[in-house]
């Protein structure tokens, strides 16, 4: 519960924040709103080096509509993210799913670029946006570029972010017109998801992100697949887990999992929000 | 004033600190004289379940910076101590020779702060000869892999030794018509307190060892401390500070606060000791762990006449308070609220490779009321009766004498019945049925489920009464000194409500002390319910005595008969019957005196046993096997009540510790004996938000064991809600063939369930 001891250093800029992760290569860690990072270190399960805190960037917390799509800051809380009104007009499944996140206080801390960028497979965000189709920009040594949500995933914790770039803004499009769904399955409500789903709806078009079930956040475009082809959402639902490789831990089985996926994923489907 | 103060709704007056400035925890004894300069405990605990231990290499971490000693067992060449409750089962403080379950403490660093000593202890290195880990409580009984070599087998504790009868099997049932059998787990669960272990010890210049605890019972550690440290135990001062709660698991003194003094006095400073959770969740004794397997048969009209109960307790890696708890807690209350005519009741302790098992809130009880409350619904099933009306048929009726159960407990008053109806009529049972059945009638996806549970446990069990001194000082304000050793459950205000009561003193002129073995060196502390009831009393009856005591001190001033003397409480003012006018307040008195006080041990003539029923409704998803708790109404029967707000707290508080026994929480090892629920992200501590408004019936039937009529509230509201939770689970999916769920009824255990009964 005591982190084993490391360097502390405060960037003044996205610029600088680069340059001293560079400087310190694999030893070091960024620190935003610490609420993935930090329980980790206290469990000694990571043990950086270096922190290079970036959380007084305030000009990377930011919900700005971009005519087709919303930009958000990777610095924006997800108290922010849940009570912007932009989101909750043309983006309202994301608003939704960050209010979901953790407990108040969390909220209060926690950014979605430190969501995304630590690539939990059993948090809310990576895969409500992966649904979304959202695009991530990364500013690196040598400027920045775009990483679509569907090629960012790796592997377990692990993104295609290079060491030495950052996560500086989500890009994600409108869903004018569609319906949506959230079903967060938890045992109490500050929980992880034991499996999430989040999936809009536009006619025969819609997009599926699984929470928790794989090494990676999982997007289900056999659902998606099923659905263009006018399936039923009854039909298309117990496709939920094509694409997923389901692990069992203390509070399912991979079997529990992938019966819970395609009853959350008709229901989410199934929801008349919009 | 006019009129008592007792039975209202006085606000607690401890309150405006712990809301504002917060309290002082042990941690926070940061301007204590004696600790300064004050280094750092940090214990290296074991990373293995079952080991022998070939060697401790401490060296590297005497090497790390800030670290002033290394300790083994060795170091202090500790001696093997045998357990209090079965003296062939012996370990060290320190693990020297084999460790015993994951947590164990093995060495202890001194360093200048705490992140030092973590640091260091990573770098102790323990070489292991790994041995089989005994996890399951009944493979304990069958294995030929003992974890004290010292004892025959791992049975430590079994009640044929105490020399009671064995259980006779099937026989027992012959006559009985209708049987039904279950086999339910009690599962482990983690005491949780807010705050965590910790203490502080200082040498002070006289030679005398002070003490700081956050304990419930500073008093039962005053000897243990003294003997380890060779000392008289008036060299010996223990203090309390505020403490953070315990549920029980802080009533014992752990090796951890025994070995401060030693090691204090080896390195020549004052130290500070706080676990962490993570080593709370490991080395802090846990609750419960019972497997039961219970029978019941009687009647297809309903009555039951035959009740056998076989209780296996897991004891943990030493043989700690959880052994006796099934024995002596359970096995006396196994008929519950039913006249059952034929018992039998068998317990058997067994230790095992995990975190030695304590008192949790209830101790025993809750796990005697699950049993037979189960196995109620088990009845009631069978003959295709509603679960309240079996209850009733088999209530033991009214009684306002002692009644003595087929098991041999006597009880002092009892009554079941309107305990139940009350409960019932609030929880508009009969409504909730109708409800149910319509959801069931449209196979609706989420289910209803109506659990009750009807239950009387025993409390003040612990001690024969308690001291009190109540003083009043020259300026009129009064002092009360208790033995009883609050942590949560109000008795600052409680007892200035006592106090007061007799003596017309307002509350707020009334301050308490307690856990202070200078002050307060009698006392048995805050466990098993039997605070108000012995330490309240005790208060109520002193501060009467120091009223009579007053009177005559008054009698001289006025020179008038002591006879003729009246308290007027509402003035605070003692005169002659019919003279008013003429009168000396008790500063008058106390001045007079130098101060004037009355001190005494008041006896109470044995435990008592509250009651009451529960009602929980759940709706339980049957897609997906997740359940909400959805309403709750509890009806705790705890005599008197001195101030209802005190006695709701302690129900909410209750309720929801028992739900989240019911649906939530479980310590869990893997078959190597590693703890995987270390922390509250894994541990499904409960919180709010997973919880109901719980509905409070008030009834009230004094216990004539005492002055003041009260019996226990602080683990009744866990006793009775935890079965009616449970059962509510059970209940919402039994029209699709499911009959029991074990506890916790996580949301896979009930899809499962739901799946298997198809």
């Amino acid at each position: 519960m005591i982190p084993a001891a490391f360097d502390y250093k405060r960037a003044g800029s996205a610029a600088e924040a680069i340059s001293l992760v560079s400087e310190y290569g694999e030893d070091a860690k960024f620190l935003a709103g610490g609420h993935s990072l930090l329980p980790l270190m206290k469990l000694r399960l990571a043990q950086p080096a270096v922190l290079v805190d970036i959380a007084r960037l305030t000009d990377l917390s930011y919900i700005r509509d971009e005519g087709n799509h919303v930009a958000i800051g990777a610095l924006t809380r997800h108290h922010d993210v849940e009570n912007s009104s932009v989101l909750r007009q043309h983006v309202p499944l994301l608003a939704h799913a960050a209010s979901h996140v953790g407990s108040p206080q969390v909220r209060h801390r926690g950014t979605i670029g430190g969501s995304i960028a630590h690539a939990d497979p059993a948090s809310d965000l990576p895969a409500t946006t992966l649904a979304l189709g959202a695009t991530y920009v990364a500013q690196g040594p040598n400027g920045t570029r775009e990483i679509a949500a569907s090629d960012f995933y790796t592997g377990f914790l692990e993104s295609a972010l290079a060491p030495d770039e950052m996560l500086t803004e989500i890009r994600v499009p409108k869903t004018t017109g569609a319906t949506w769904g959230f079903q967060k399955f938890n045992r109490r409500a500050q929980d992880w998801a034991i499996v999430g789903v989040a999936a809009w709806r536009r006619g025969n078009e819609c997009g599926v992100g699984l929470v928790n079930m794989g090494s990676t956040p999982v997007l289900a475009t056999s659902v998606a697949s099923a659905i263009a082809g006018g399936a039923s959402v009854a039909d298309a639902a117990r496709l939920a887990s094509e694409e997923a490789e389901p692990q069992a831990d203390m509070n399912a089985t991979a079997e529990y999992r992938r019966h819970l996926a395609s009853v959350l994923v008709r229901r989410a489907l199934e929801s008349q929000s919009a | 004033m006019g009129g008592s103060i007792l039975g209202n709704r006085v606000l607690r007056k401890e309150d405006p600190k712990f809301l504002t400035v917060g309290g002082t925890y042990v941690d926070d004894l940061l301007d204590e004289p004696l600790l300064d300069g004050a280094l750092h405990v940090t214990y290296v605990r074991s990373t293995v379940a079952h080991g022998v231990i070939n060697s401790i290499d401490t060296s590297d971490a005497l090497a790390m910076p800030g670290v002033r000693a290394v300790f083994t067992g060795a170091d202090f060449g500790l001696e093997p101590v045998p357990s209090n409750f079965n003296p062939m089962v012996t370990r060290t403080l320190l693990a020297m020779d084999k460790v015993r379950y994951v947590g164990e403490p093995i060495a202890a660093i001194v360093s200048e702060t705490r992140e030092q000593g973590e640091d260091a202890a990573e770098t102790v290195i323990v070489d292991y000869d790994i041995l089989e880990a005994v996890v399951d409580m009944e493979a304990a009984m069958a294995t030929s892999t003992l974890i004290y070599d010292s004892a025959p087998n791992n049975v430590v504790f079994d009640t044929l030794v105490l020399g009671m009868p064995d259980n006779t099997g099937e026989a027992f049932l012959a006559g009985c018509e209708v049987v039904a059998r279950g086999k339910f787990l009690n599962q482990r669960v983690a005491p949780c307190p807010l705050e965590v272990r910790g203490a502080a010890v200082a040498w002070a210049a006289d030679g005398r060892l002070h003490q700081w605890l956050s304990t419930q019972h500073a008093q039962g550690a005053h000897g243990p401390i003294a003997a380890m440290n060779g000392v008289d135990q008036a060299q010996v001062r223990v203090r309390t500070p505020d403490v953070g709660g315990g549920f029980g698991a802080k009533i014992g003194i752990y090796p951890e606060e025994l070995l401060l003094g030693p090691i204090s006095k080896r390195v020549g400073t004052p130290l500070r000791w706080r676990e962490t959770r993570s080593e709370s969740m490991m080395a802090l004794g846990h609750g419960r762990a019972q497997v039961q397997h219970v029978a019941i048969g009687g009647k297809r009209d309903g009555t039951v006449t035959h009740y056998q109960l076989w209780a296996i307790q897991d004891s943990g890696a030493w043989v700690d308070m959880g052994a006796i708890l099934a024995p002596f807690m359970t096995r006396p209350m196994a008929s519950g609220v039913y006249a059952i005519p034929n018992i039998e009741c068998r317990t058997t302790s067994v230790v095992t490779n995990t975190t030695p098992i304590v008192a949790y809130r209830g101790a025993g009880r809750p796990e005697a009321t699950a049993a037979i409350e189960r196995a109620m619904d088990l009845f009631a099933r069978e003959i295709g009766m509603d679960p309240a009306e079996v209850r009733r048929k088999n209530l033991i009726p009214k009684f306002m004498e002692p009644h003595t159960t087929a098991v041999g407990q006597t009880y002092d008053v009892g009554d079941y019945e309107t305990a139940l109806d009350k409960t019932l009529t609030t929880a508009d049972y009969a409504g909730w049925r109708a409800k149910q059945a319509e959801r069931r009638a449209r196979g609706d996806a989420r289910q209803l489920g109506i659990g009750v549970s009807v239950y009387v446990e025993i409390t003040g069990g612990v001690g024969s009464g308690e001291e009190a001194e109540v003083e009043v000082l020259p300026n009129g304000k009064a002092v009360v000194y208790t033995g009883t050793s609050p942590h949560g459950q109000g008795h600052v205000t409680a007892w200035a409500m006592l106090a007061s009561e007799q003596t017309g003193i307002p509350i707020a002129d009334i301050d308490l002390v307690w856990g202070d073995t200078d002050l307060t060196p009698v006392g048995s502390g805050t466990m098993g319910s039997r605070s108000l009831q012995q330490g309240g009393n005790a208060v109520f009856v002193v501060a009467g005595q120091l009223v009579e005591k007053a009177k005559s001190v008054a009698a001289r001033l006025l020179e008038a008969n002591e006879n003729d003397i009246v308290l007027d409480k509402d003035a605070g003012a003692f005169h002659v019957a019919g003279t008013p006018a003429l009168s000396k307040t008790w500063a008058d008195i106390a001045s007079a005196e130098g101060g004037i006080s009355a001190k005494d041990n008041i006896a109470v003539p044995g435990p008592t046993f509250p009651f009451g029923a529960h009602v929980a409704v759940v709706e339980v998803d049957t897609e997906t096997g997740k359940v909400r708790h959805i309403a709750h109404v509890a009806c705790d029967d705890a005599g008197t009540v001195l101030n209802p707000m005190l006695l709701e707290g302690q129900i909410h508080g209750g309720v929801a510790q028992g739900a989240a026994q019911a649906l939530l929480e479980e310590v869990r090892y893997d078959s190597d004996g590693n703890p995987i629920t270390s922390n509250l992200a894994d541990y499904a501590f409960i919180s709010a938000a997973e919880l109901p408004s719980v509905t409070v019936v008030h009834m009230e039937t004094p216990t004539p064991r005492n002055s003041i009529g009260a019996k226990g509230i602080g683990e009744s509201g866990t006793i009775g809600s935890t079965p009616a939770l449970q059962s509510a689970v059970v209940d919402a999916v039994s029209h699709l063939g499911v009959s029991h769920i074990d506890m916790p009824t996580t949301p896979e255990k009930v899809w499962a369930a739901i799946q298997s009964a198809r």
